[in-house]
């Protein structure tokens, strides 16, 4: 599969990474060869194969319904660059 | 078992300028778990808190926290699985959905696209005795809840709120089988008060923690038929999905003006395009949300924190084995046992407070007398001060000791009502209240005869007409009650009233 300039474009936009027009050729050819490295796992014949989750046969960990964590509003926002009155204050979102 | 043997609604139609038109409405109601911690951290579910302090290190997604489930909030899941019917999925898993949002610290949301818990299932929706929609549901999965913005605190600045962030939600996706606005609203109704009874959802539309995206198109008449014999969607208009309701107003009313809209554009030779919308309940009006559609592509892959979620079906048959009495049966037993009218027992077991305060009455005496007070006299006073059954002065038992002295004809109904009253303003053991005012109805012929001679003798003018024209004894019954105070046995009264004067 190969990706174009519009989806590298596309892509870039999701992820919220500006990427400047002159920079998306290259982008989008990276992108390509890394998906065609990936590719090459579809040759691989897995007919019958159940699809692996874990090298080691686990059963996922649960915790109890007990309330152990929160109450550090200070630590939760001590790296926003903006915080007001308990909240993270970011630019405008407009909807 | 009650024959529970009901017709379908008929499907609403809204007329266009051209032709007639339906509606085709499928709903994603989220519910969120009557949990105490979130579904991946330990943090509290507490609505109301300081802003941000209902937040774990794994909500605020800080880097190399891991997600933990909450077991609860699996079991939740599955017991309301179990309440619609539904199939469960031993083996689920847990897919990353990805999208940009300042209220997504993650930056994606844990959900089930895959391979979601609950499989199908089905829900019957009630809209008048006899008539009633079963509403197929295709799936429930569990997924996290994103924080919260607020966008009119600064003029420059949106305010975020993580508390709200990765607590547990249910989504409840439905087949399209609404067929009209009150449907749709009835079926969210129906829904809250099965995870009300269940205990899975608090069922609370005000603070969000129930709330429904509704997915609206239309078609000509004949059109949803061919649909249901082959599933086949092309025979069904483009559909739009308004987002986000927390009220079933407002569910209704975006329906009405969304199908409205789309009926406008076909006729007009236009074409409705699949978008997002959002419903301004100020305009009453659904607008599109275009800002979502690029960010509808949401890239899901499985979520590598997360190992499958695998059940026993011993714990899903341990899960069955404690659900409650739901709605539909108790209903149905309400109407067997008691002998009430399916209206009545609707009403209550609408929630199960009030089916439980019913019952209390009703233990051991006259279900239908129990009924009639409960509805029309506790209900009545209940709304009539805005209080919700857990908070009624009333207790069950002290109405049940108003219906014996009732029913052993102590006192009369007149006075059964004063006394309801009485119990509701000032509390207190009925019986004694009755022993010490002097309620006590009258029974003793001797003294109602004798004040039915005493009115008798005072009126020899009213006795003149009354012989003329019989139904004027009513007006000897009320002289006679009025001077026994409402006291006097009234089937006493008017025999020895008829007797007296001959009729």
């Amino acid at each position: 599969m190969s990706i174009d300039i519009k989806t590298a474009a596309h892509v870039a936009k999701l992820a919220r990474i500006r990427v400047e027009d002159d920079a998306l050729p290259a982008l989008a050819q990276e992108f390509s060869a890394i998906l065609g490295f990936i590719e090459q796992l579809n040759e691989v014949d897995v007919d019958g194969v159940e699809p692996m989750t874990s090298v080691t046969p686990m059963r996922l960990k649960r915790r109890e319904d007990v309330v152990t964590d929160g109450n550090i509003q200070k630590q939760v926002l001590a790296n926003a660059p903006d915080a007001r009155e308990g909240f993270f204050a970011v630019p405008k979102v407009v909807e | 078992m009650l024959d529970l043997t009901y017709e379908p609604p008929k499907p609403k139609v809204i007329q266009g300028a051209k032709h007639d038109w339906e509606l085709v409405i499928g709903l994603e109601v989220h519910a969120q778990v009557a949990s105490k911690a979130k579904l991946f951290s330990g943090a509290s579910t507490q609505f109301g808190a300081e802003p941000n302090s209902n937040v774990a290190f794994v909500d605020a997604a800080m880097p190399g926290m891991l997600p933990v489930i909450n077991e609860f909030c699996v079991e939740q899941a599955v017991r309301t699985g179990l309440g619609l019917k539904a199939s469960i999925n031993l083996r689920s898993a847990f897919d990353r959905k990805n999208y940009f949002y300042p209220d997504l610290p993650q930056g994606y949301q844990i959900s089930q696209l895959y391979h979601p818990i609950v499989g199908e299932g089905e829900v019957l929706v009630d809209m008048a005795p006899g008539i009633a929609r079963l509403v197929r549901i295709e799936r429930i999965h569990i997924e996290q809840d994103a924080g919260k913005s607020i966008h009119d605190m600064d003029p420059n600045m949106s305010f975020v709120d993580l508390n709200r962030t990765g607590v547990a939600l249910m989504e409840i996706v439905s087949r399209p089988d609404i067929r009209g606005p009150e449907e749709a609203a009835a079926y969210v109704v129906k829904l809250r008060q099965i995870m009300r009874y269940l205990g899975t959802c608090d069922g609370n539309m005000q603070n969000g923690n129930l709330r429904a995206d509704v997915n609206v198109s239309v078609c000509r008449p004949g059109d949803y038929e061919r649909y249901q014999e082959t599933q086949d969607f092309s025979h069904l208009g483009t559909r739009c999905e308004i987002k986000n309701m927390n009220s079933m107003r407002f569910i209704q009313a975006a329906i009405e003006y969304e199908a409205r809209r789309q009926i406008a554009l076909i006729e007009d030779g236009k074409e409705v395009v699949q978008e997002t919308r959002l419903y301004d309940p100020d305009k009453g009006e659904t607008r599109s949300m275009r800002s979502k559609e690029e960010a509808h592509d949401y890239r899901y892959f499985p979520c590598p924190d997360l190992l499958p979620l695998e059940i026993e079906q011993a714990w899903v048959d341990d899960i069955a084995a404690s659900l409650p009495e739901l709605p539909d049966e108790k209903r149905a037993r309400f109407v067997l046992d008691y002998g009430m009218t399916e209206y009545d027992a609707s009403v209550l077991t609408a929630d199960v407070e009030s089916a439980m305060f019913f019952e209390n009455v009703a233990r051991g005496r006259d279900g239908k007398t129990a009924a009639n007070w409960v509805i029309n006299e506790l209900f009545g006073r209940l709304k009539k001060d805005d209080l919700g059954i857990s908070e009624s002065p009333v207790s069950a038992a002290q109405l049940g000791a108003i219906l014996d002295l009732l029913g052993r004809d102590e006192i009369s109904g007149k006075i059964a009502k004063d006394l309801f009253e009485i119990v509701w303003t000032e509390g207190g053991d009925p019986a004694q209240i009755v022993e010490d005012r002097g309620m006590k109805q009258v029974t003793d012929t001797g003294a109602i005869e004798a004040a039915v001679d005493e009115v008798i003798a005072a009126n020899p003018g009213q006795v003149e007409k009354a012989k003329a024209n019989p139904k004027l004894a009513g007006w000897f019954v009320g002289q006679v009650m009025k001077a026994t105070g409402g006291k006097a046995n009234p089937k006493a009264v008017n025999d020895l009233v008829a007797a007296k004067l001959g009729l």
